[in-house]
């Protein structure tokens, strides 16, 4: 049963939204909008004039060979990053699961992570792998190994692929352990009677049985990584070397305010803005209903 | 088919001992009942069968093997949960096929027992349903498939019936009852229900706060019972316990016990014993009458509803045959 408090007024319900309607308003409609605007000019160099160019910046923009690597780059990137992040903390989550005595420090530790900020995240690699002084790059260096991120395509995805995952282990620990508990005791204890080993279990009945929370979780974590990686990218490569790490939100600022392309730039704002869209509306529009039993 | 024995089966959680020691044979095919009241440690022994808590000390063998080490899925058992504890996600079908399935029994094969089994709990409307789509008497009736269709040696049931209500109780208590004498399955079966116990057990364990104060057929239990806990706990309205001292009379162990049903109503004159009506059931083929003693205590009566019925408040005399009285020492054995 859900209980709703019903006003008389309309105004006292406007005053109590009106905050969140105001920041949305202001940080998003807002802004948004003006990405949509520009998207359709090209303004002079010295920024004085625009000129209307209609969709040219986006047949520009499709044209471009860096622009497409740069959805490759982001595919690959979410997808590793999803799939790290949530396997990991999948598999801690199993873990705790059976524990019961000192599960709660473990749980406590477990969390941690997630309220360090993405850029601090991005040092703290960034200083463990740092290609002169990091301690991880001297350990690999002592067994033979020259970590060089700065200069690899391949090493400067996997640390900020690991920096990022990292940051969402924790968050998606929760869920899956929430998850996890929510589960009967004694349908796993059927099963096992039933002949299921750990494995067989786990695949037949834990998994489909946590699939609600892990279609959330695929989502929002996917939601993540390509908007919310910034910060990781910005302080461990800057979207380099060359453009190997720049997905599509890097390239947004870097051809925006870096490169001073503005309409390029607003025009790729609006791209994200239609991915983005998709995702929220596959979220809501499915999350409630694949629920699988 | 199979033969269950436990051997001086001890159980603690941490330094808690909850079972103090549990001996008993069951012989193949007998339906076994443990009773008791709630806390006494009934799941914990099934539990310990099947494999889902680990043994503290003793043994148990099923056809002679010692099984303690032995994992659930390697005991040739089956178990039917309280709360059904059926596979949500899947239908009434995969439910009861899920352990053939993982056992790799041959598709036409899994097709033609979950069939029978069905058949035989009238289930086959429902095989493709999700366990949320049907009523508590047909989750309990997919529970008691999925423990069929694999042909167990034992089967373990924990309260299966405790969620339904009471007519469908006696429904299902009578389906069991005939499914198992058909199957011929050695079956043991937890409940706190002495009535269902009553009826379902070739023999009874009755169970005390960890200790199995007597085992037996029901009407041995009833009529012999060796102790208080098992003469008060077996038979409603239970047993009436008299104070000996008080009684002041014959005066053997430290309390009397007598059945509701052995005490009679007689005239004053006729005996040394008497009360007044507290109050009267007459519930139409019998009458409960409780009574309280001079000296306070409680009596029960139970007589042919035919009876005349004494008023409230009445004064009578209460009698009973020597030989229906129990006697109990002050530790609650029978003397
Ligand atoms: N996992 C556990 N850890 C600690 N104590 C437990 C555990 N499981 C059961 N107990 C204790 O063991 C005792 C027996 O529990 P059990 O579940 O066997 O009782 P029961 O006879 O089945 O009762 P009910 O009729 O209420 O189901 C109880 O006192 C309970 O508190
Ligand atoms: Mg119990």
């Amino acid at each position: 049963m859900e209980k709703r408090v019903t006003f008389k007024g309309i105004w006292l319900p406007l005053l109590l939204v009106a905050p969140q309607i105001v920041i949305t308003a202001v940080f998003f409609f807002y802004p948004a909008g003006q990405a949509v605007w520009q998207s359709l000019f090209i303004p002079d160099p010295f920024g004085l004039s625009m000129q209307y160019v209609g969709l040219d910046n986006f047949r520009f923009l499709f044209d471009d060979p860096f622009y497409r690597a740069s959805f490759v780059t982001t595919a690959v990137f979410s997808i590793l990053v999803t799939a790290v992040s949530m396997g990991v903390a999948l598999y801690l989550a199993v873990l705790a699961d059976r524990l019961i005595k000192g599960s709660g420090t473990y749980r406590t530790l477990l969390i941690w992570p997630y309220a360090v900020a993405p850029a601090v995240a991005g040092v703290l690699w960034l200083f463990m792998f740092n290609t002169r002084v990091g301690v991880v790059t001297w350990y690999l260096g002592l067994l033979g190994y020259d970590w060089n991120h700065v200069l690899n395509d391949g090493e400067a995805m996997g640390l900020v692929v690991v920096a990022s995952a990292w940051g969402r282990i924790s968050y998606n620990f929760l869920f899956f352990l929430a998850g996890l508990q929510a589960i009967p005791r004694s349908v796993i204890e059927a099963a096992a009677i039933d002949g299921a080993r750990f494995w067989t279990r786990f695949r037949t009945i834990v998994f489909p049985l946590l699939s609600p929370t892990t279609f959330f979780l695929l989502v929002v974590n996917i939601v993540y990584a390509f908007f919310e990686t910034f910060g990781v990218i910005h302080t461990i490569t800057s979207g380099g070397p060359q453009q190997a790490t720049t997905i599509l939100v890097y390239k947004v600022y870097s051809d925006g305010f870096v490169g001073q392309d503005l309409g390029s730039s607003a025009a790729q704002s609006v791209v994200l803005l239609v991915l983005v869209s998709i995702l929220t509306i596959i979220q809501f529009r499915y999350i409630e209903r694949r629920v699988h039993y | 088919m199979a033969t269950v024995t436990l051997d001086n089966v001890r159980k603690a959680f941490g330094k808690t001992q909850v079972i103090h020691g549990v001996d008993l044979d069951i012989a193949d095919g007998e339906f076994i009942v443990i009773v008791g009241p709630s806390g006494c440690g009934k799941s914990t022994l099934l539990r310990m069968v099947a494999g889902l808590e680990s043994v503290t000390e003793g043994e148990i063998r099923i056809d002679g093997a010692r099984v303690n080490e032995a994992e659930p899925m390697d005991r040739d058992i089956a178990m039917v949960f309280q709360n059904y504890a059926l596979y949500p996600h899947m239908s009434v079908f995969d439910n009861m096929a899920y352990g053939l399935k993982i056992a790799g029994t041959p598709k036409d094969e899994i097709a033609r027992r979950v069939a029978t089994a069905a058949g035989m709990l009238q289930l086959e409307p429902y095989l493709k349903r999700r366990p949320r789509e049907l009523s508590g008497g047909q989750r309990q009736r997919v529970a008691m498939g999925r423990a069929i269709v694999r042909k167990p040696a034992v089967f373990l049931f924990d309260e299966p019936l405790s969620n339904l209500d009471a007519k469908l109780r006696v429904q299902m208590r009578l389906e069991i009852k005939t499914l198992q004498r058909e199957l011929g399955v050695t079956s043991l079966y937890v409940t706190h229900d002495q009535v269902e116990a009553m009826t379902l057990a070739d023999r009874m364990v009755v169970m005390n706060a960890g200790r199995a104060d007597q085992i037996g057929r029901p009407l041995d239990v009833y009529s012999n019972p060796k102790t208080e806990f098992v003469a008060g706990f077996i038979g409603s309205p239970p047993t009436n316990f008299l104070d000996a001292a008080r009684l002041g009379r014959r005066a053997k162990g430290a309390r009397l016990g007598i059945r509701p049903e052995h005490v009679r109503i007689v005239p004053e004159a006729e005996t040394d014993l008497g009360g007044t009506v507290a109050y009267a059931e007459p519930l139409g083929a019998e009458t409960l009458i409780h009574l309280r003693t001079l000296d306070g205590q409680a009596i029960t009566v139970r007589q042919d509803g035919a009876h005349p019925i004494p008023e409230e408040g009445a004064t009578c005399g209460i009698a009973w045959e020597p030989r229906d009285e129990m006697h109990f020492a002050e530790s609650g054995q029978r003397v």
